[in-house]
């Protein structure tokens, strides 16, 4: 059966004009998110996975940020070109955001509560009243205890893993349909990371939202995310079920992420297989694939031409040269379902 | 056969004032040892008293109280001359390398400084050396008159780990080398740590909250709660036989890259967050989230003891 979609992503670009000239931090990104998923999008620093995420909430400064070209639908409509008021009542209300940095997300002159209720005030028009009420009722589905005196203390007087749940509070009190969260645990220690995973699986299933989680953690989306998108230097490299990325991983890329961690559970001290170099520089992106400067695979066609998209399954996509007909077949350093 | 004991930690204890008669008791009685060529791993979530343990241990802090013998002296109780000799002997790469390098200085100025201060190497040797050290930590020797804002995170902690070893030091504190870094980068690094022990024979005492890195790197792990040790055991031990409740809660909300095993174990979940360290609480300082709690873990402190060889453990229950 179809699931029915709630955001595609087309061919996305978006650009920053610096004094240095044009950095093209995503070049060209396409995905789709259906109803009540949940997908991951992973990648280092400065992949572009948090730009794509702020360019669909189109929370980039424009300028110096422009979407250069692509589309984004939203619920069935095209929201590329929507002007920042229509923007207003989409977000919040239909789309909801959860930051790396509660910190820094929250106001700090503002009781927690009314930064709850500010959103159902202006999209739901509660009176204060109600909406107040109805912020003790978010915090309180969020876990955070004593909601009704919580609700009004100021952000300074959480810890770090209560602001990160009244951030999610915020984020889901007007029951958007799509919640991003852009590394929404980084910031947090393992213990409350479990805490926070475990509450936003709880409200996904609660509250039927779909969700985009950024993350450069593969271990965070091993449990949470139906399909994953690997980005790196503005592009997709990989995408597919989780199971496609973590036991049958096509690209190099996605390869050294998973090698490149060592597991908890593995036996010998075995040595770690770095990805070697940096990544390349966004303001001149090479000709070929970004790369094959740091791919022990890589071929004379890979500093050339871009790779397209082989498919492997229905879901699962690589941008990658080794995935040709004519391509040398090449030891894969993952071995599959099971194997340490 | 065993090594010497390099370094020993001693009932140490760092408070600090934090103002209003509260005193934050960051480090409240640690009792380590840290073998020569060893390292060893401090875990713990932030506020556990972690990195000031590892400043203490390098005298970065006075001690408030107990002592830290090292290769036989005692390092809070050194005179002048004995205070250089020490940093000499040891050094620590900080975790942050975009605050640690000094930006007004060039890398070859940064590395140098230590080689100056000691004497160690002057004129055409003294560069020499600088180069060879950027060349040992990957980077090469026109990187020696750049400035630190020209390099990438995981270049400027490879500036780091060369201005340590810098003054062929025999012991290196390491806070949290790595979690400012991307993980293909981490691993580089990680990597560049230990093949400089097995060359150089040096001991770590390794600071970091990502256990799976701690665990891939150490020989023994000290799991922290509050400033206190909570466990101690070898790193492939404390896996497979975490027994303080924290060691367990802890093993258990680490995500594993595997969607196989991460669907089917269970995780157990610590309610509730760290209590401040102002004031800890009485007794056990784990029981407000404990599972076990007894009344008698609210009234006495458990005391730090070998349940096994060279296993640890502070807890009433076990």
């Amino acid at each position: 059966m179809e699931r029915e979609k709630i955001l595609e992503v087309k061919d996305l670009h978006v650009s920053f004009d610096t004094y240095a000239g044009e950095v093209k931090a995503v070049r060209g990104v396409s995905f789709y998110l259906n109803k009540a998923e949940a997908i991951a999008i992973v990648g280092e620093s400065g992949c572009g996975k948090s730009v794509t995420a702020q360019s669909i909430m189109k929370l980039i400064p424009m300028p110096p940020g422009r979407i250069k070209s692509g589309n984004i639908i939203f619920n069935g409509v095209d929201i590329t070109k929507f002007s920042d008021k229509k923007m207003e009542a989409i977000r919040g209300s239909e789309m909801g955001m959860i930051f790396q940095d509660p910190m820094t997300s929250l106001n700090p002159t503002m009781v927690v509560g009314k930064q709850i209720a500010e959103g159902l005030i202006k999209h739901q028009h509660l009176s204060k009243k109600e909406a107040m009420t109805r912020a003790v009722e978010m915090l309180k589905l969020v876990g955070i205890p004593n909601p009704d005196k919580r609700a009004g203390q100021y952000p300074h007087e959480f810890s770090g893993g209560m602001r990160q749940r009244a951030m999610i509070a915020i984020a889901l009190a007007c029951n958007p349909k799509l919640l991003i969260a852009d590394e929404p645990t980084t910031a947090l220690d393992v213990t409350i990371q479990a805490q926070i995973l475990d509450l936003m699986k709880e409200l996904k299933s609660k509250l039927d939202t779909s969700i985009i989680l950024i993350t450069h953690d593969l271990g965070v989306v091993a449990d949470m995310a139906e399909r994953i998108i690997v980005m790196y230097a503005g592009k997709v490299v990989e995408s597919g079920s989780v199971e496609d990325i973590f036991y049958d991983p096509q690209h190099p890329y996605t390869w050294g992420l998973l090698k490149s961690v060592p597991r908890l559970d593995a036996e010998n001290k075995e040595q770690l297989v770095p990805i070697t170099g940096t990544p390349p520089d966004l303001f001149a992106p090479p000709k070929g694939c970004a790369f094959a400067a740091r791919c022990k695979y890589s071929m004379e066609i890979c500093y050339e031409e871009q790779p397209c998209d082989m498919e492997y399954n229905k879901d699962h996509f690589a941008a990658c040269w080794l995935g040709h007909p004519d391509a040398p077949k090449v030891e894969r350093p993952i071995k599959g379902r099971g194997v340490k | 056969m065993e090594n010497k004991k390099l370094i020993e930690v001693k009932d140490l204890k760092k408070y600090f004032n934090v103002g209003n008669n509260a005193i934050l008791k960051a480090v409240d009685g640690l009792n380590f040892f840290i073998r020569e060529g060893e390292t060893l791993g401090l875990v713990g979530e932030s506020g556990c008293g972690k990195s000031t343990a590892g400043r203490t241990i390098i005298r970065l802090y006075e001690a408030t109280g107990g002592e830290v013998i090292f290769d036989g002296i005692n390092v809070h109780k050194l005179d002048k001359k004995g205070a250089k000799d020490f940093t000499k002997k040891a050094q620590m790469i900080f975790q942050d390398p975009y605050a640690s390098l000094d930006p007004r200085m060039t890398v070859g100025d940064i590395i140098g400084e230590g080689i100056d201060i000691h004497n160690l190497y002057t004129g055409k040797e003294r560069m020499e050396r600088i180069y060879e050290l950027l060349h040992t930590v990957g980077l090469n020797r026109e990187h020696a008159n750049r400035f630190p804002h020209e390099f990438s995170g995981g270049q400027r902690q490879r500036i780091g780990i060369a201005r340590a070893l810098a003054v062929e030091p025999q012991f290196i504190v390491c806070d949290e080398p790595i979690s400012a870094l991307d993980v293909s980068i981490q691993a580089q690094v990680v990597n560049l740590l230990i093949n400089l022990q097995r060359e150089k024979k040096l001991t770590y005492l390794f600071i970091a909250h990502d256990l799976s890195m701690v665990k891939h790197i150490s020989d023994r792990v000290g799991v922290m709660y509050l400033g206190t040790m909570v466990e101690l055991a070898s790193s492939t031990e404390l896996y497979k036989r975490p027994t303080h409740p924290y060691t367990q809660a802890l093993m258990s909300a680490i995500p594993i890259a595997d969607p196989d095993v991460e669907k089917a174990r269970k995780r157990i979940l610590l309610e509730g967050d760290v209590p401040s360290p102002i004031n800890p609480p009485p007794g056990c300082r784990f029981k407000a989230r404990c599972r076990y709690a007894t009344e008698r873990c609210s009234q006495e402190i458990p005391e730090f003891r070998e349940i096994d060889k060279d296993h640890f453990v502070a807890c009433h229950n076990v």
